[in-house]
């Protein structure tokens, strides 16, 4: 099988295909059959996925089960994992399942909603397993187009609003890194990933309209990336778009933009901006560090007062995403590797915690926190699982959520003391606005009158539950299931980063005597 | 002068095909054979474009004057199958509406060689022929719904502008030949050569480009594209947006580099400005359109911008960018007009954007392949319009023009909005008046045809790269 990757990413495109060309009708046993197929196909794709383990060596750095095949223009098709993209491509085939399960319900365009989803999972897992410049964006910018059609269709009240502001928002970001790749295509002649992170872009100190740019191309090609994944993480204030896709979108839509798409961002620093532009990245280190600082107080302050349930757990992601950030900013070990868990981890957790909003919302169809109240009394069995994930949110120990924010923050705390102090108060915010509704949700009594028949998780329901519930505390009790993994990967790539910064710095004091 | 014709053999059989044709319905059937005659020549036109496509090497016939090298023969190629693609699309449309005409199809024929002499033309006199015969076909087709006022105002619109201009390429050639001693490109090249070129050259090269500016409908030279396809009858305005801009960007480039190849630093400045205008204002413009013939008018106006920025890279991977760009904005826009031509309610046209609520839910494929097209024309990858933007924008940055290419980038983002709003209506929009698609089989095809490849294509292409390269290395040395 030395096209594995291949047909990993592609099985999810031709259950897609076999839908849309063979399913008919639109009565409940077509409905019924596009969701078999869909769940199937991603299942089957989460099978296949675990089949890269065997066949993958943690102590190699370097990219494994390459695929190579000649695209146009000189450009390759190729695809390959390493220990840092690996676990995406896993946390990617584990939700989608999971995903599809959660939608059930649907009931309105069922066979394109399964479309969409899948054309969704072929893309995201081409974007982790892409070494093309031009194929990883072909895969992280067609993204945008069942994102869209999913807010657009299926969400909510303001769900054109919505749609709108995310694809634009998002494309606006991406077009400046395509013509940063174009740059770099131009100046060093491919596009190929691993070649593009051995080659070194020129550094020197230029001036531009007046203004001396530090770092030189570098820094500008970082900062064309930056615009794209800073967007897409979220990182402030170029968050807005997020509140209002996670509100509008349906429940599924959701799950998969928290737990996968926003971590496109976090990878793709790890990819491009760290490897490949090491002297812009250290220039932009500490205000990269500032910002993330900013992001994680301000949004948990935000998410502190907002009355929509989906609103908060978004604020609450954003703010997740903030220690994401400075831990790979943090340019040492334990904050990269910290960044990577967070992000697996915020995967699982904040992916539930829109499972746990959407199973009330299907009940009472809506997310105003104040509706709802007293749920102990006729839910027990949610109420256990809500608390939970609101505990792993928090970073409870023994979860997955503390491993992630401990690591990040040690790495913080090397890489600057007065970042991981204002970081640090986050943990305590982030306590408080979990905790808080929680509180609102769920205790207290049940007085109003429309919970008086809500009833409890049904099986299928708890199902999907169950194997978050162990990820979340697998990885909470053993964490170097992700971390003997990443860990290789992450050292080599720090090596090489620290290899080339002090080497370069030293080639620009020689040129400015 | 046997080897003459034989060069320029496809376009007198076209030419005498055209006054068989015109005579034989004369004096028969009249506009009861226009449904055979639009068929035959869309065959005709195929079987010349297999012709063309089979030849190989540069030739010139009448003293340099007419040139038949790749370049002439991919442009002609992508105007001859796309001439035909849009008459067999167009027919059924025309039919319903009463203005299938036996001349129809006679002068979009005739039109067809004005353009193939355009990409072929080696002669200042020889580019105005071309033009002029392609021009004066198109006004008349322009008003060919002659009870329509605003047919009749687009073809007098159409001819009132396309006047002005051939006045100011006639002008610009006038100055050339004054200052250059020849209106053969040739000789215009070898005058530029000797040391630098002329203030009055110069003056030359700015008011042919101006005309020739028109004729692409770049910025500030575009007033008449949203009001001409907006008059026209749709399936007339589907051969506007598609063949005869193929031409006059062909013969743009044609000029540029064949008469003015010297002067590239002088001219690039012009085309990059151009450029700039055209993708700002055809994105900006078409956002409060509410008429979807006007609003593809503001998109391939902001199109022309994109393939200007090929020209402009001054390059031969600039030219070949260019010509990718023009093939796939060519089989995107048949198929977003094989779509708009079947808009209907009640048996009558309708090009309001607000009809097309909820068309997802009745007409669930073909809303889906204008699904496709809308993607592509906004250059959102996987499909084909990202790579033809790819390959100007890379032209761009290797040219060294990587500030026209941000600029571009930023004038795409602002277009996708519009092209996000149709998807919009189709899709998310609120129930409505609907509208009913009554589509040919050939319109479907074309439709379906077109949307397929916007998606197949990111596999190989079609490996059109290839011809376009041998195209722009031919043109370019």
């Amino acid at each position: 099988m030395n096209n594995l990757l291949s047909i990993i990413t592609f099985l999810p495109l031709v259950a897609a295909a076999v839908l849309a060309l063979v399913l008919r009708g639109d009565d409940l046993a077509a409905q019924r059959n596009a969701k078999l197929v869909a769940l199937v196909a991603t299942g089957a794709t989460f099978i296949l996925s675990l089949l890269i383990l065997p066949g993958f060596d943690a102590s190699d750095t370097g990219f494994q089960l390459v695929e190579e095949a000649n695209w146009i223009m000189g450009l390759k098709y190729k695809m390959g994992v390493d220990g840092i993209s690996i676990l995406f491509v896993l946390l990617t085939t584990f939700m989608m399942p999971l995903t599809i399960a959660a939608s059930w319900g649907v009931k309105d365009r069922v066979k394109e909603y399964m479309i969409a989803f899948l054309l969704l999972e072929t893309l995201m897992l081409g974007v982790f397993m892409a070494l093309d410049l031009v194929l990883f964006y072909l895969f992280f910018e067609a993204g945008l187009i069942p994102m869209f059609l999913i807010i657009g269709i299926w969400g909510g009240k303001d769900r054109i609003y919505a749609a709108f502001k995310f694809f634009l928002y998002t494309l606006l970001g991406s077009v400046l890194m395509l013509i940063a790749m174009i740059y770099m295509f131009v100046e060093a002649g491919t596009t190929d990933i691993p070649t593009l992170m051995n080659h070194s872009f020129g550094s020197e100190t230029f001036s531009l309209l007046g203004i001396q740019v530090v770092g030189g191309a570098q820094t500008l090609m970082f900062l064309a990336f930056f615009a794209s994944f800073a967007v897409k993480m979220p990182m402030w204030p170029v968050h807005t778009w997020l509140p209002d896709a996670h509100v509008q979108a349906p429940t599924a839509g959701s799950v998969v933009l928290a737990a996968i798409l926003l971590k496109m961002g976090g990878y793709g620093f790890l990819r491009f901006s760290l490897p490949m532009f090491p002297v812009g990245a250290d220039v932009m280190a500490t205000f990269v560090l500032w910002m993330s600082a900013i992001a994680i107080v301000y949004t948990s302050l935000v998410a502190l007062v907002q009355e929509d349930m989906k609103k908060l757990i978004a604020y609450s992601s954003v703010a997740h995403m903030g220690y994401v950030t400075a831990g790979i900013f943090s340019l040492n070990q334990q904050g990269v590797d910290g960044a990577i868990f967070q992000m697996l981890s915020h995967g699982f957790i904040s992916g539930a915690l829109f499972l746990c909003v959407g199973v009330i919302y299907d009940r009472m169809h809506t997310r105003e926190i104040s509706a709802y109240g007293g749920l102990v009394n006729r839910m027990p069995a949610y109420a256990l699982i809500f608390m939970f994930f609101t505990m792993a949110n928090v970073g409870l120990p023994g979860t997955s959520g503390f491993v992630g924010e401990f690591l990040t923050l040690v790495g913080m705390f090397k890489a600057n003391t007065w970042v991981a102090t204002v970081a640090a108060s986050g943990v305590i915010l982030s306590a408080s606005y979990a905790l808080y509704l929680y509180r609102r949700v769920v205790f207290g009594d049940l007085i109003k009158e429309s919970l008086k028949s809500i009833t409890d998780m049904t099986t299928r329901e708890r199902a999907i539950f169950a194997p978050l519930v162990i990820m979340t505390i697998l990885l909470g009790v053993y964490p170097s299931l992700v971390t003997d993994i990443v860990g290789p990967s992450v050292e080599a790539l720090l090596h090489n980063f620290h290899a080339a910064v002090p080497a370069e710095g030293a080639d620009m004091a020689m040129t400015s005597h | 002068m046997s080897s003459d014709i034989q060069t320029i053999l496809p376009e007198l059989l076209l030419a005498v095909y055209a006054m068989l044709a015109l005579l034989v319905a004369v004096y028969t059937g009249k506009d009861a054979l226009a449904g055979p005659i639009t068929w035959i020549t869309a065959a005709v036109m195929a079987i010349l474009a297999v012709m063309i496509a089979g030849g190989d090497g540069a030739t010139t016939a009448f003293n340099g004057m007419f040139v038949d090298d790749a370049y002439a023969r991919f442009a002609k190629v992508a105007i001859l199958l796309g001439g035909a693609t849009v008459l067999v699309v167009g027919q059924d449309a025309m039919q319903r509406r009463g203005l299938l005409r036996f001349e129809y199809p006679i002068l979009i024929a005739l039109s067809t060689i004005g353009m193939m002499m355009m990409v072929s033309a080696g002669d200042l006199m020889a580019l105005y022929m071309g033009l002029e015969l392609q021009s004066l076909a198109l006004y008349v087709v322009a008003s060919l719904n002659r009870d329509s006022v605003k047919s009749t105002e687009a073809g007098m619109k159409y001819f009132v502008l396309g006047a002005l201009s051939s006045g100011l390429l006639l002008y610009g050639a006038s100055l050339t030949y004054g200052y250059a001693g020849t209106t053969l490109f040739s000789g215009i090249i070898t005058a530029a050569n000797d040391g630098h070129v002329g203030m009055g050259l110069l003056f030359g090269l700015t008011f042919v480009t101006a005309g020739l500016a028109f004729k692409v409908s770049a910025v500030p030279f575009h007033m008449w594209t949203p009001d001409v396809y907006e008059g026209a009858p749709t399936p007339v305005t589907a051969f506007f947006a598609t063949a005869p801009k193929l031409a006059a960007m062909g013969l743009l480039a044609r000029v540029l580099f064949d008469a003015f190849g010297a002067a590239i630093a002088d001219w690039q400045q012009i085309i990059a400005f151009l450029a700039v205008l055209s993708m700002f204002l055809g994105a900006i413009a078409a956002i409060g359109q509410t008429n979807i013939k006007r609003l593809m008018a503001y998109s391939s106006i902001s199109h022309m911008g994109f393939a200007l920025l090929g020209v402009a890279a001054g390059s031969e991977y600039g030219v070949q960018a260019m010509l990718i760009y023009m093939a796939i904005y060519l089989t995107m826009n048949i198929g977003a007009f094989a779509f708009i031509l079947s808009m209907e309610r009640d048996g009558k046209p309708i090009t309001d954007i607000s009809a097309l609520n909820q068309l997802s839910k009745a007409e669930p494929l073909k809303a889906a392949a204008m699904l496709v097209l809308m993607f592509s024309l906004a250059g959102i990858p996987p499909m084909v319009g990202f790579f033809g933007k790819f390959y100007v924008l890379n032209a761009a940055v290797q040219s060294g023009l990587t500030w026209l290419a941000v600029a571009g980038v930023i004038a795409s983002v602002i277009g996708a909005f519009y092209y996000l709003r149709i998807v919009y209506f189709m899709y998310f929009g609120d129930e409505g008046d609907g509208v009913d698609l009554n589509m040919s089989p050939a319109a479907w095809a074309a439709l379906m045809g077109s949307a397929a490849i916007m998606l197949l294509g990111a596999i190989n292409l079609f490996g059109i790269e290839g011809a376009a390269a041998a195209a722009a290395a031919a043109l370019v040395n």
